[in-house]
């Protein structure tokens, strides 16, 4: 889609809501630099949120939302959860289908996209959260690992069912209680990112969303290889501060908790040699392009 | 919506720009008014198997998802040969029915037509994507091949699938013969993607008896094909990003218990169903009617669909020749229901029998629910999965309705 797209016809211009007049004008639609660093001064993809106050999952939504690469050609595949209540505010073409087929959604999604549209580049990315991802929807998100599916999957991680009120998963940790366990989790979080890699992930991720810029680059990195190269994971720790008993501005600091030494968090990022090949040649793009900006400017 | 169609035009047909051009295989888009009503065709020989592989080869699909189960495999199979041959943009093996179906949503979200068959166990695997393929309004048709779904395995002809799928939302219809099977496909794809209908299709065949055998199909030549779907004629966006997106919402309807909640979810659902019925219309004009009547003066009736006609076809000879006329309805659409076509065709019958290949008698019971004076239908006979059921026993049932004597089959050793 083109940015002339979505530019209103004058006629109407009146009748189109304010936000969509600042969509217009003011989105980053087209700009191959937008990170999240545009949070705040131009208009973002998401409108509002429809999630607990001071949610982490709200804002790794807008850390993705800022980071994607190319959001005039990326449509989102959800599930059922709380992500699912946040995409009808999303300035971007999304899919809820059902509980667990989002990566088979995908697939076929995928595919269609890059028959009908050869010349361009479509981006489809999965965002779910950890049940949908790890429990029930685990074969397809596999499957679509072993067919080498060019897709995006990031995994909102809170360790538990939130939206149905907290119930244990399978990425929630040893011993912990929780509705459905309630003599604590009785074998370990599943290793999701290990598993991915094995399974044919060309570039995997799991990190916290404390630190917006290592989100924004490890979100890039997976579109970018996924477009190119196969499939790539992301699992980012948005814990439910409701449900592990926090107040709202404490999501915070129970990020960064879980990603200091010996946390469950402690960043780690695997990139194929392949996916490495590629990111190393679009670093390589983007330094002489910011030196010859530099050099024109002088 | 309903534009008026000038004689010659049988269905509205999709004013596709590509009708008239050639595809990669040297196909011939063409008008679907042309294509089925005015195209000669030439008798073949085939399995129901082959011929869901002839109607695919002139469908224009895009995407096939495969997954293997009995008695659909080698229908799923051959669609995959088209594709080598480079009839079908894209195919691949799902990796279980609940994900093919939604391998097949995700390329129908993306503007593709998409086909893909399923049975018995298998539809039930899938069954929670039909409701959601009907809510979101995408017109995927997947082939029903029917067999038993209970426990001892069984994997004979059996209908007792089909009644899942009655209030999924999706168009529901029976083929008798190969020859329908090849005509419901087509025609299924052309009904279902009205803009006004956009509703997805099962079209479902006895599994076996239709799928395994030879028959005579009339099959039209192969360098003509359907137009190619068009995603901007849906009645919701194509999720393609080729149009602005909306924000859909000021919050999630599913966290409102609320009257917006509850009036969205109803005038939604109401939408589906009221595409549904405006299927009629482009179903009656493709199909030449949603039944067909032989003999419908007779007091006697059978009204049924699939191979349960083909067997009272059979035994109404078998009556016949002791005297006794009955007629017959066959019921092509099972959703929509032709209901004011059964209550006109059995105005003036006494004795309606309805013979089924399930235990269960759903159809029986649909019918019993339409009709006036409903003591006049004997849901009979009924045969679970793996049985024939012989036009004797419908024999039988007539006779021993109407209090005629007759030697029973089990007695004569």
């Amino acid at each position: 889609m083109s940015k002339e797209k979505i530019s209103i016809c004058e006629d109407l211009a009146d009748v189109m809501p304010p936000e969509y007049h600042t969509l217009v004008e003011n989105a980053t639609y087209g700009n191959g630099e937008r990170g999240w660093k545009d949070i705040g001064s131009s208009k973002e993809l998401i409108e509002q949120h429809s999630l607990c106050a001071g949610c982490p999952e709200a804002l790794a939504f807008r850390y993705v939302m800022a980071s994607i690469p190319n959001p005039e050609d990326t449509v989102f595949v959800g599930s059922t959860g709380c992500t699912s209540l946040v995409f009808p505010h999303v300035a971007i073409q999304n899919i809820h289908s059902l509980f667990g087929n989002q990566n088979a959604v995908a697939s076929g999604l995928v595919r269609t996209l890059r028959r009908r549209f050869p010349d361009k580049k479509k981006d489809v990315i999965v965002l779910a959260g950890d049940g949908a991802t790890v429990d029930i929807g685990l074969d397809c998100t596999m499957q679509s690992f072993f067919r080498q599916e060019n897709i995006t999957t990031i995994c909102f991680d809170n360790e538990l069912y939130a939206n149905t009120g907290g119930q244990e998963s399978g990425l929630m940790q040893k011993g912990f209680v929780a509705k459905m366990a309630p003599v604590g989790k009785t074998f370990e979080k599943v290793r999701l990112p290990e598993i991915a890699r094995e399974a044919g992930c060309h570039y995997v991720a799991c990190l916290t969303v404390s630190k917006p810029n290592r989100v924004e680059k490890a979100i890039k990195n997976a579109v970018l290889v996924a477009r190119e190269v196969g499939p790539t994971y992301i699992q980012l720790y948005t814990p439910c501060i409701l449900e592990i008993g926090k107040q709202s501005m404490e999501g915070l600091d129970e990020m960064k908790d879980a990603e200091s030494i010996g946390g469950r968090f402690v960043m780690k990022e695997y990139i194929s040699d392949e996916a490495k090949k590629l990111l190393d040649s679009v670093e390589a793009e983007r330094k002489a392009k910011k030196k010859a900006a530099k050099a024109a400017k002088k | 919506m309903n534009k008026t169609v000038d004689g010659n035009r049988r269905i509205i047909a999709s004013q596709h720009v590509k009708i008239g051009q050639k595809n990669r295989k040297d196909q011939t888009y063409t008008d679907p008014n042309k294509f089925f009503f005015e195209t000669e065709g030439k008798a073949q020989f085939l399995t129901g198997s082959e011929v869901i592989k002839e109607a695919i080869r002139l469908a224009s699909v895009g995407t096939s998802v495969a997954y293997p189960i009995t008695p659909q495999s080698e229908a799923a199979a051959l669609i995959g040969e088209l594709f080598a041959e480079g009839y079908l943009d894209e195919y691949f093996r799902g990796e279980s029915e609940f994900a093919v179906m939604g391998q097949c949503a995700g390329a129908a979200f993306g503007g593709h037509r998409v086909f893909t068959t399923t049975a018995g166990p298998g539809t039930l695997r899938a069954i929670e994507n039909f409701p959601m393929w009907a809510g979101a309004r995408l017109p995927i048709q997947v082939c029903v091949t029917c067999r038993g779904i209970n426990s001892p395995l069984s994997i004979q002809p059996d209908t007792l699938e089909m009644h899942y799928l009655l209030e999924t939302g999706m168009m529901v219809w029976h083929a008798e013969t190969a020859q329908d099977l090849f005509d419901y496909i087509l025609k299924g794809f052309i009904v279902a993607e009205q803009p006004d209908v956009h509703l997805p299709i099962a079209v479902c065949c006895d599994g076996f008896f239709v799928t395994h055998t030879k028959d005579t199909v009339v099959l039209p030549p192969t360098d003509i094909c359907l137009p190619p779907y068009d995603p901007y004629k849906s009645p919701v966006p194509a999720m393609d990003m080729e149009c602005p997106p909306v924000r859909m919402m000021r919050d999630p309807f599913v966290m409102k218990s609320n009257y917006i909640s509850y009036a969205t979810h109803a005038s939604w659902q109401q939408e589906v169903r009221g595409a549904m019925e405006r299927s009629r219309k482009h179903a009656i004009a493709l199909l030449d009617g949603l039944v067909d009547i032989e003999n419908g003066d007779q007091e006697v009736l059978f009204v049924t669909s699939g191979t349960a006609v083909s067997q009272s076809r059979e035994a109404i000879r078998l009556l016949e020749k002791d005297g006794i006329k009955v007629g017959l309805v066959k019921i092509k659409t099972v959703r929509p229901f032709p209901t004011e076509e059964i209550r006109e065709a059995t105005k003036h019958a006494k004795h309606i029998f309805v013979p089924e290949f399930n235990m269960a008698g759903w159809m029986g019971r649909e019918i019993k629910a339409i009709l006036p004076d409903n003591e006049r239908v004997v849901t009979a006979p009924h045969v679970a999965g793996g049985m024939t059921m012989p036009s004797e026993v419908i024999v039988e049932q007539v006779k021993t309705t109407l209090g005629i004597a007759f030697e029973p089959l089990a007695q004569r050793g």
